[in-house]
C-alpha cells in the first residue's frame, strides 16, 4: 500500500480526469496508422506494419485493463472507471487487426476459413477475438443491471482467457525463440495470479 | 565462365527508373519469349517493379533483431573491411581467401531474381555477383565432396540481435554440392551496381533464387565442402517447419501458413497477392536437380 496521504492524492487527481476522452483518441490510432501507411511513413509493408500494431496495441491495453484490479487492491489507486474504456478500445483494435488480416494480408475468402481451421495459431486467435465479442456488448451500464453486478463480473471474467489466448496466439506466430511475445504472456499470467492472493481480513471497528 | 544462364527478368522489372526503359523493354519482351517458349510455358509474369528502398529496408537479418527494419537500423555497425572468407573442408586449395583476391578472379554479373520469404512475401532484386561454381573452382573441390556448408560472421560487438538466442548463432546453411555449382547460384556482392548494403549481407552473400530466403546465407566468413549433409540454423531450430532443401513449393505448406501465394512487397495497401510459382518460376532450370524425390517429404 502506498502511504495514505500520496494515494489519497493521486487518487483526487485521477477523478479530475474524465474517461470520455479516451474513446476519440483510441479511434484516432488506427486512422492515424492508415494515413501514415498511405503516404509511405510505415515502411515498404504497411499492411504487416499496422496488422502487427494493431494487435500488439490491442494486447497491450488488455494488460492494462488487467492490472486495474491489482493497483487497486495492492497499491490503493483507483482507476476503475478507465476500465470500459481500455476494454472496449481494446476489442476495437482487434476487430482493426482482423480486418486488416482479412482484407489486406490473406485476401483470398476460401483461404480465411482454410487458415482459421487449419492454422492453430489462427484458430486461437480467432477464439480469443470470439470471447471478447459478449464482452464489448455488455460494456454499457443497462447490461450490469441487466446481468446483475455477480453476473456482469461473472461474464467478464473471460477476458481473463481472451488476454491469454491473445498472448499465446502472438507467441505461435513468431519464428524462432523471441522475447516480446514470452513478456506479454509472463505479464498477463503474473496479472491473474495478483488475484489468487488471499483478499486481506477487514477489521471490525 | 560466366554467362551460363540467361536472365528473363531486366532491370525495367526491377526499377522505375526510365532511362532503361525503352531499350531494356525491347530486349526484356526478346528474352522472355524466348524462355516461354522453351519452358512450355511456366514462366512467370512480369513482376511488380522494386526499388532500392524496398530491397534495402525490409530485411530479415536477426543478427541484427527480428524487425524488418532492424537491420537498416542497426547493420551500420557491422565492420566489412577487412574480410576474408575461409574455404576449407575437401578442397585442394584451403585457407583465407580475401575479399579483394575474390573479386579481383571473379567475372562479375548482374542476375535480376525473383526473391520469395518462406514468411509468403516477395521481392524482385537486381543482383551483382558471380557464380559460386567459380568462387569453389578457386579452392579445387575435391572428388568425393557432396555438400557445401556456410556460416555467417558472428560479432556480437557488431550484432545487437544475437545477445538473445533467438537462433543458435552462428547462422549456417548448406547445400547439395550440385544445387551449390548451378550455375542460378551465386555469390551477390551488389544491388544495382552498388556495393550490397550490409543490412542486405556485405559484403558477400548467396543467392539461390529457387529456394525460400533465408537458405541465401548473408555475410559469409566461411565455406566449407563435406561429404555428409551439413546442419542448417531453421531446420535445427524447427525441423518440422524448415527442411534442409526448402525449395519454393506452392504445393506445400509451410505448417502455420500456405505458401500457394505471396504478397509483393512495395505495392502499399491494397497489393494483390500472386500465386507462387514452383521453384519460383526457376522450374525449368532446376527441376531436374530433384529428380526421383518426393518434395513433400524432402521439403
Amino acid at each position: 500500500m502506498l502511504r495514505g496521504v500520496m494515494r489519497d492524492r493521486i487518487n483526487g487527481a485521477l477523478r479530475r480526469v474524465p474517461a470520455w476522452p479516451f474513446y476519440p483518441l483510441a479511434a484516432l490510432y488506427p486512422a492515424w496508422l492508415f494515413y501514415r501507411g498511405l503516404t509511405g511513413g510505415l515502411g515498404v509493408d504497411p499492411v504487416k506494419a499496422m496488422e502487427h500494431a494493431m494487435g500488439e496495441a490491442a494486447l497491450q491495453l488488455l494488460v492494462l485493463g488487467l492490472a486495474i484490479t491489482p493497483l487497486r487492491r495492492f497499491a490503493g489507486i483507483n482507476l476503475l472507471k478507465f476500465r470500459r474504456a481500455l476494454g472496449l478500445a481494446a476489442f476495437f483494435y482487434v476487430c482493426v487487426h482482423l480486418l486488416v488480416w482479412l482484407v489486406l494480408d490473406v485476401q483470398i475468402p476460401a483461404q480465411i476459413w482454410a487458415d482459421i481451421l487449419k492454422r492453430p495459431y489462427i484458430t486461437i486467435g480467432m477464439a480469443g477475438f470470439a470471447l471478447l465479442v459478449p464482452l464489448a456488448i455488455t460494456s454499457n451500464n443497462r447490461s450490469v443491471r441487466r446481468l446483475g453486478p455477480a453476473g456482469w463480473r461473472r461474464l467478464h471474467r473471460l477476458t481473463y482467457a481472451a488476454a491469454i489466448l491473445g498472448a499465446v496466439h502472438f507467441l505461435m506466430l513468431v519464428k524462432g525463440f523471441q522475447m516480446e511475445p514470452i513478456l506479454y504472456l509472463a505479464a498477463i499470467l503474473a496479472l491473474l495470479g495478483m488475484r489468487l492472493a488471499p483478499k486481506p481480513q477487514r477489521k471490525a471497528a | 565462365m560466366a554467362g551460363r544462364w540467361i536472365n528473363d527478368l531486366t532491370r525495367a522489372d526491377a526499377t522505375p527508373e526510365a532511362g532503361f526503359l525503352n531499350r531494356r523493354q525491347i530486349m526484356a519482351g526478346m528474352a522472355g519469349a524466348g524462355l516461354v517458349a522453351m519452358a512450355g510455358g511456366a514462366r512467370a509474369t512480369t513482376p511488380e517493379p522494386d526499388d532500392w528502398d524496398v530491397i534495402t529496408q525490409y530485411n530479415n537479418y536477426y543478427e541484427f533483431g527480428t524487425g524488418k527494419d532492424d537491420p537498416a537500423e542497426k547493420a551500420h555497425r557491422l565492420t566489412t573491411e577487412p574480410w576474408s572468407v575461409t574455404i576449407d573442408g575437401m578442397v585442394e586449395r584451403p585457407g583465407a581467401y580475401g575479399f579483394d583476391e575474390i573479386m579481383q578472379a571473379m567475372t562479375m554479373e548482374e542476375r535480376i531474381y525473383r526473391f520469395r520469404c518462406v514468411e509468403a512475401w516477395s521481392m524482385v532484386v537486381p543482383w551483382n555477383g558471380f557464380e559460386l561454381a567459380d568462387l569453389l573452382d578457386m579452392a579445387g573441390v575435391k572428388e568425393g565432396a557432396k555438400y557445401v556448408a556456410f556460416e555467417t560472421v558472428l560479432r556480437p560487438d557488431e550484432m545487437p540481435g544475437v545477445r538473445f538466442p533467438v537462433l543458435d548463432w552462428p547462422y549456417v546453411e548448406g547445400l547439395r554440392l550440385d544445387e551449390a555449382v548451378h550455375p542460378l547460384t551465386i555469390m551477390a556482392t551488389g544491388i544495382y551496381d552498388r556495393p550490397i548494403p550490409n543490412q542486405n549481407g556485405a559484403p558477400l552473400r548467396l543467392v539461390v533464387p529457387w529456394k525460400y530466403g533465408f537458405k541465401s546465407i548473408k555475410s559469409v566468413v566461411r565455406i566449407t565442402l563435406t561429404d555428409t549433409q551439413p546442419p542448417t540454423s531453421w531446420n535445427t531450430s524447427n525441423p518440422r517447419e524448415y527442411g534442409f532443401y526448402s525449395n519454393v513449393n506452392p504445393e506445400v505448406d509451410h505448417p502455420r501458413w500456405s505458401q500457394a501465394s505471396e504478397r509483393t512487397i512495395g505495392g502499399g495497401f491494397f497489393a494483390k497477392r500472386k500465386p507462387t510459382l514452383m521453384f519460383n518460376g526457376y522450374e525449368s532450370e532446376v527441376a531436374a536437380l530433384y529428380e526421383g524425390m518426393d518434395l513433400r517429404e524432402h521439403f
